[in-house]
């Protein structure tokens, strides 16, 4: 067959094409990133000479801006030999930008990475981060970050386990996820804030039987179910049992009984009504915005939305631990904020190192605190009123008592896609307790035991 | 000599779509983080589409969705057009904009308004509930049966406008003198329509199909912002698919494929309605 002369110019073009391309595979290899020892590693800023350092960070709501602006602002007054080139985004934009920005061999110096697999995990598998063993005995990170929180950014060389290994980057911020509750409502109710599980069950009865919304939840987006089911989950599940599943380590299961026990508990509430009526189609905005209207008696939710919610309640806004299960062991399921790290491409890591050591120091902690934010280490309700006491005082409880639980998402990197969706079902009842179960314990047990990258 | 003066869009053609298609193609031949090194995996991302219900599920989705975003629209044009010409309606040209609106407003802004229209205390239900249908009153898009319908209305809404002023367009072409002659032979709106209006609109119905369904299959925006893909897996649809897989859980192999297959899809989709309309003429 004779091929008209354009389509055989453009089937050449196509073959070339593909030969050109055919020969690699797509991606650089990253290889080993660098593992600066202790004793190579330069501190004295001054002596470094005129340095630009790029930072990426996400700290752009109103208190995190504010105190990321005075300390970037100090740093650079202390060494005025260092430039702070800030680049700042919103936490989503950061995360899509970050993927194509951090190959890139002009990659910033600072990123704050999102914790979990599917971002930190992957550059570090990818070589992209440097592991900060060397800068945390100079500086005395472990001493200063305890255990708990420096697992939330820690990782194996090869990026697959979580929450052990090399440390990799440091936060500023606190969060947990709590009981946030309307403290008019429960006066009138004639209830106390509820501490156990037994308490809580009757304190939503009561509400329900006074016409309120226990408690108000929107899970229009999917990921606030993950705090709700995981709310109820820390009362019924022992703390190391969650931990195991949240960082996707062996030796725990999603079918046991007492996980059965909260599936079906978290069920039987929303058939009990003690949840928003049709929360699946409501959105989390809309949701704890009707919280602070005086729509609800609880709302469980993490303490970022402090200022948001102390705004327009004040006095009424109360904050409190999630309540204790049978086996008596407090649990709450909390984090940090991102973490900030060190790209591989940096050719300063020795100053970005200082900076991440500058912004974390207790003197930074103080003006995280005073603008408003949770700060992961130092905090203290000394001198602080309201809801926001009620906040720094749960963190402090929550970490000298060894508390706080991962997010359930971060188990491994489908986990968040599969657990928003089958939280969704399970409250639409579209599934039932068990099958939701086996299902997460598929995905768990196939990636623990290596059968699922 | 004629390749020279092809030249320059031969190049822009090249270097803006066929180089990123060819490359797409070869992405989808691997198992790639978007990080790291890929690796080669051949046809097995195909296999998983074709296989894998999960992402089956998100092309019957956009299948239902073209119901909605082209052959509702196309209908309800044609009718509205057809009684426009038929009468003259007082301020016309003020409805004729109050229907294409939606087409001139962003899609985001279209969802977020959508999505509160639809909230479970949103007017919808409040109207609902006034009129006595309580029964009907529901989290429209947190529940799984009723999702994409929901996501369907706001196509309607969307496209109808776009339908009735490409109709319009074409119908002004036709002589008034068609409808005087039909109308004193005694034939009716209906006669009218199927007739006169519907013949000689083929190649503007041609149009509208086309651009609905092209639309309705690579929805992306509605059900980005208004479900993200839920309840459940509800009302995931390609797009959204490949933006999920790609972009945010770094399988690039897989996310490409689903893009490449939808693109077939539309592909073949558009020959086909061409062919159709070229056949009738």
């Amino acid at each position: 067959m004779r091929i008209p002369a354009p389509r055989r110019l453009i089937g050449g073009l196509a073959v070339v094409a593909l030969l050109t391309t055919a020969a690699c595979a797509p991606g650089s290899s990253g290889g080993e990133a660098t593992d600066k020892q202790a004793s190579d590693v330069a501190t004295d800023v001054a002596d470094m000479g005129d340095v630009t350092l790029t930072v990426w960070d996400q700290e752009v709501r109103g208190g995190q801006a504010e105190q990321i602006k005075q300390l970037n602002a100090a740093f650079q007054e202390k060494y005025p030999n260092i430039t702070i080139k800030r680049v700042s985004r919103s936490f989503d934009d950061l995360r899509k930008t970050l993927r194509l920005a951090i190959t890139n061999d002009e990659a910033p110096d600072v990123v704050q990475a999102n914790n979990g697999r599917s971002d930190m995990g992957q550059f570090v598998s990818a070589g992209l981060l440097r592991p900060l063993d060397g800068y945390a005995e100079v500086y005395g990170w472990d001493d200063r970050f305890p255990e708990s929180i420096r697992a939330l950014s820690s990782y194996g060389d090869d990026g697959k386990a979580f929450g052990e290994g090399s440390l990799y980057g440091l936060p500023q911020a606190g969060e947990l996820v709590g009981l946030w509750y309307d403290k008019q409502k429960l006066s009138e109710l004639g209830i106390d804030v509820p501490r156990t599980t037994d308490d809580l069950e009757k304190a939503l009865a009561a509400a329900k039987q006074a016409g309120e919304t226990p408690i108000q939840f929107g899970n229009l987006d999917g990921w606030p179910g993950i705090h709700d089911f995981g709310f109820v989950q820390n009362q019924f599940v022992p703390r190391d049992d969650v931990r195991q599943l949240g960082f996707g380590r062996e030796g725990s299961s999603w079918t046991s009984p007492a996980n059965e026990q909260a599936a079906s508990t978290f069920a039987d509430w929303v058939s009990q009504g003690y949840f928003t009526e049709d929360f699946n189609g409501l959105g989390y905005d809309a949701a704890w915005q009707d919280f602070a209207k005086g729509n609800g008696v609880f709302l469980v939710a993490g303490t970022w939305l402090l200022a948001d919610l102390a705004e327009p309640m004040g006095d009424r806004l109360g904050f409190a631990l999630p309540p204790v299960g049978a086996d008596g062991e407090q649990a709450v399921t909390g984090g940090t904020g991102l973490p900030f790290a060190i790209t591989e491409e940096s050719k300063n890591a020795d100053a970005a190192a200082a900076y991440i050591d500058f912004i974390t120091d207790e003197a930074a902690m103080k003006m995280i605190s005073d603008a408003g934010n949770l700060p992961v280490v130092d905090a203290s309700p000394e001198g602080l009123t309201g809801a926001q006491a009620e906040v720094v005082t749960a963190w402090q409880t929550a970490s000298e008592d060894d508390a706080i639980v991962p997010y359930l998402d971060y188990a491994t990197p489908d986990f968040y896609d599969l657990l928003v969706s089958q939280v969704q079902k399970l409250g639409a009842g579209s599934v039932e307790p068990d099958a939701f179960l086996g299902t997460l314990e598929d995905e768990y047990s196939s990636f623990t035991s290596g059968e699922d990258g | 000599m004629a390749y020279l003066y092809l030249a320059p869009a031969l190049l822009v053609f090249s270097l803006f779509l066929l180089w990123p298609l060819l490359h797409a193609v070869y992405l989808s031949f691997f198992e790639w983080d978007g990080l790291g090194v890929g690796t080669w995996v051949g046809l097995a991302n195909y296999g998983d589409v074709l296989t894998d219900p999960d992402l089956r599920a998100p092309f019957w989705h956009a299948l239902v969705l073209v119901g909605f975003f082209c052959l509702v629209p196309v209908t309800i044009g044609l009718v509205l057009a057809s009684l426009m010409t038929r009468t003259a309606v007082r301020g016309a040209g003020f409805f004729r904009s109050v229907l294409f609106l939606p087409q001139v407003v962003a899609l985001t802004v279209v969802a977020v308004a959508w999505r509160d229209i639809f909230a479970p205390q949103g007017p919808l239900n409040d109207v609902l509930r006034a009129v006595g249908l309580d029964s009907f009153a529901r989290g429209w898009l947190g529940d799984a049966s009723w999702v994409l319908v929901a996501i369907g209305v706001v196509g309607v809404w969307v496209g109808t406008g776009l339908c009735m002023v490409l109709f319009l367009a074409g119908l002004s072409n036709v002589g008034r003198e068609v409808y005087e002659a039909a109308r004193i032979d005694g034939a009716g709106f209906w006669r009218e329509l199927v007739s006169i209006s519907v013949p000689s609109l083929r190649g503007e119905i041609a149009v509208a199909v086309t651009l609905t369904m092209v639309a309705a299959l690579r929805t992306f925006d509605l059900v980005y912002v208004m479900t993200g893909g839920g309840p459940g897996r509800a009302s995931t649809v390609p797009s959204y698919e490949v933006y999920q897989r790609a972009m945010e859980k770094g399988q690039v192999g897989t996310g490409v494929t689903v893009a490449l297959l939808l693109t077939a899809v539309i592909l073949l989709a558009t020959v086909l309605v061409n062919r159709l309309a070229e056949e009738k003429e």
